[in-house]
């Protein structure tokens, strides 16, 4: 009897019972995907259509082909606006990357216990946490060439003054440093999460084999913090990318242009004030898009080598 | 909820206005709906955008008038959308080649009826401006001068006096860098400021029709007498007449150099002189000239940008709109909202009487009387947004650079091959 009672009780099982396991973590997975395959996969594609059109905003789109391409092209080879905005987002990739080390090298720093370090580390996070527009403010003033504190300071070495902000020379610098003031932050407070996880036997032994100072970090903590320093490394790179607030505050672009980046000329010129060429501002976030596009691969397929170890 | 006030205040101005409705048409009663959206932002401009529509509310008890008003920045973009989306009846913008692409996508409506008669004689001064292809397109209601503000003081202690040309103008500049000062103040961070000097020196150099064939994209860039114009131009930076590092000032943070004596004018809208009082300077200190002639065989020409009126093609209660905009460019509401505690600019009714504020009164005669030329909007409203961006970014590049003028010159004729198709 009992033999029989088996198989029936598994007849009546429904089909949501017999697949719940496989079923639940896609219905839970579904309204992400959908959303996000309409507000981040579908502008994608739109984007690219849109790239190959002529359109103000307003009137009928107009087909041009790979035209606005070959304009950006062309505004390359004659070092127009398209160069120093590629330009300047290479300067931004490589030198905001100095917010890795330094904000390790804060986060050694402040690893230790003495009295209010909590308070401390706090401190040192602050700038992270308040908007990038007050950070663009504050050096916009610090900078000020008739009143900045950089230009005082300067002074009591009878160097300077420098026009940080209106000189084509040092502005994108003078907004890196902006920019790194914050990211450093972030950069610290990965490193701090991850020193705690670091693991004392570990460092007791390395100690035992007398290893020291630099050694010790080096071959020792820093293997620990890989997982800490790639994170750092993506939200360092994708946060140089799209650099666009503190040079909006800070300059808008300027002194004539020569601050701009490839996100701030997209916005510039498909939605400002003077823009309005839709087309082309996509074909500049098209080429943007294929930059990202390189890095985000990259993470994504060392985060995969990852899994699968 | 004024609703009873406006009523009551109705009732009294309804009895009184009968005789005057028999002839103004515009008092007829109207009724329905009037949704306003509009760019005052700023304290006073706000004050005044609220207080017409209070007035004309009163005059017209049962109509139901909806205002909102918009950050003037952000009202820059955001028209695009309200504009084809859901329009309002009545919209804020800008004269000349600035309402072009709204006019040209057919999203503003025509509205020269509104001219014919008295109103275009009225409004003479400001017709050109609001006219495109023919037709007229929207009102204006306020226009301010363009000048050289200076500081009197400084020109006394000097014995110095207002200019009459370009060979006393580079003298008085002279100097005032003598005296350890500099002759002009400028904050060029947001482009736009060092387009005024462009508009006068080009309008000097080679007169207004030049420099509106210029503006609208008929002479190359690469002219001659373009480049007679920054070779004037170059002679001021080669005096080094420019206050240092003025790439990294907006006009706002240009005028305490004014107000400290390190400079001793700025070529700016008559809307500089509220900042500058403000600071400190009264008229004993604060004064006023035109722009002088450089060419001799040029007529002065002026920039006074206009602030407009439009009724949106799309809009659902045009009667109504037509009625305000009658309401807003009449002599008496010109007078009332251009006076010196309300917008303090110009009126645009000839009808209208003028503040008697010294600047205000000096800049309506200067337009009225001394600018045969003919009256520019400024160059970022006569030329095509997209090409005063790249000629201002030219023009500030020009300032820092002076000797790359070829190249800038020929990558602004590169943009205007491809703009003015």
């Amino acid at each position: 009897m009992t033999y029989a009672a088996v198989p029936q009780t598994e007849i009546k099982r429904s089909y949501w019972q017999r697949n719940q396991q496989t079923l639940a973590p896609m219905l839970f997975l579904a309204p992400a995907v959908l959303f996000f395959v309409f507000y981040v996969i579908y502008p994608v594609f739109q984007s690219f259509n849109l790239s190959l059109y002529e359109w103000d905003g307003l009137g009928t789109k107009e087909y041009v082909g790979l035209r606005n391409y070959e304009d950006l092209y062309y505004e390359y080879i004659d070092r127009d606006a398209f160069y120093t905005s590629l330009k300047n987002n290479v300067i931004w990739l490589f030198l905001y990357l100095l917010a890795i080390p330094a904000g390790l090298f804060i986060a050694l720093f402040l690893n230790q216990t003495v009295t209010g370090i909590r308070l401390y580390k706090s401190l040192f996070f602050f700038p992270f946490v308040i908007s990038q527009v007050v950070v663009g403010l504050v050096f916009t003033w610090f900078y000020d060439p008739a009143f900045g504190f950089l230009n005082v300071f300067l002074g009591w070495f009878g160097a300077g003054p420098i026009n940080m902000l209106g000189d084509e020379r040092y502005v994108t610098y003078g907004v890196i440093i902006a920019g790194l003031w914050p990211q450093t932050a972030y950069c610290m407070i990965l490193y701090l999460t991850g020193l705690n996880a670091v693991n004392p036997e570990q460092i007791e032994a390395g100690r035992l084999d007398g290893a020291k100072g630099l050694r010790m970090l080096w071959h020792v903590v820093l293997p620990q913090l890989r997982p800490a320093t790639f994170i750092a490394f993506v939200v360092t790179i994708i946060g140089a990318l799209r650099s666009f607030d503190l040079i909006s505050i800070m300059t808008s672009g300027g002194p004539f242009g020569s601050s701009r980046v490839l996100a701030y000329y997209m916005f510039e010129v498909a939605l400002s004030e003077y823009g309005f060429r839709m087309g082309y501002g996509a074909a500049i976030a098209v080429v943007l898009f294929a930059i990202m596009m390189v890095f985000i691969a990259y993470f994504l397929w060392s985060m995969y080598r990852e899994e699968k170890r | 909820m004024t609703s009873l006030k406006s009523k009551l205040l109705a009732a009294i101005a309804g009895s009184t206005m009968l005789a005057g409705a028999a002839f103004a048409d515009g008092h007829a009663k109207l009724s329905g709906d009037l949704v306003i959206f509009s760019d005052m932002s700023n304290p006073a401009p706000r004050a005044v955008m609220e207080g017409m529509v209070d007035r004309f509310g009163e005059m017209h008890p049962d109509l139901n008038i909806e205002l909102t008003i918009i950050d003037r920045e952000a009202y820059k973009t955001q028209i695009r959308n309200f504009l084809t989306a859901e329009a309002p009846d009545v919209a804020n913008w800008y004269a000349a080649n600035r309402m072009r692409p709204y006019v040209d996508a057919g999203l503003f409506e025509d509205v020269s009826d509104i001219w014919e008669g008295t109103l275009s004689e009225e409004l003479a001064s400001t017709k050109g401006a609001m006219t495109l292809d023919g037709k007229q397109w929207g009102v204006p209601y306020t226009y301010y001068q363009w000048g050289v503000y200076y500081r009197k003081d400084i020109y006394e202690e000097l014995g110095l006096s207002e200019p009459n040309n370009w060979e006393e103008f580079k003298a008085n500049c002279q100097a005032i860098l003598d005296a350890d000062k500099k002759c002009f103040t400028l904050g060029s961070k947001f482009l736009w400021t060092a387009a005024g000097w462009f508009d006068y020196l080009n309008m000097r150099t080679n007169g207004y029709d030049f420099h509106a064939a210029l503006t609208n994209g008929e002479v190359e860039w690469t002219d001659d007498r373009v480049k007679a114009t920054f070779a004037n131009w170059k002679e001021l930076l080669d005096m080094d007449a420019f206050i240092d590092d003025h790439t990294a000032y907006s006009w706002q943070e240009s005028l305490p150099f004014m107000t400290n004596g390190d400079a001793a004018a700025i070529l700016k809208g008559n809307f500089a002189v509220a900042p500058l009082r403000e600071a400190g300077l009264d008229d004993s200190k604060l004064d006023f000239h035109q722009f002088p002639a450089i060419n001799g065989d040029v007529e002065l020409a002026e920039d006074a940008p206009t602030d407009t009126f439009h009724i949106p093609a799309n809009a659902q209660n045009k009667d109504n709109a037509r009625a305000f905009l009658k309401f807003v460019t009449s002599a008496e509401n010109q007078t009332l909202i251009n006076a010196g505690d309300a917008l303090g600019q110009l009126p645009v009714n000839n009808q209208s009487s003028v503040d008697d504020d010294k600047f205000l009164q000096e800049g309506f005669e200067m337009l009225s009387s001394n600018s045969p030329g003919g009256v520019a909007q400024f160059f970022d409203r006569d030329a095509p947004a997209e090409m005063a961006k790249v000629a201002m970014e030219g023009f500030q590049e020009f300032m820092v650079k002076p000797d790359e003028l070829d190249r800038i010159l020929s990558k602004l004729e590169r943009a205007r091959g491809r703009i003015y198709r």
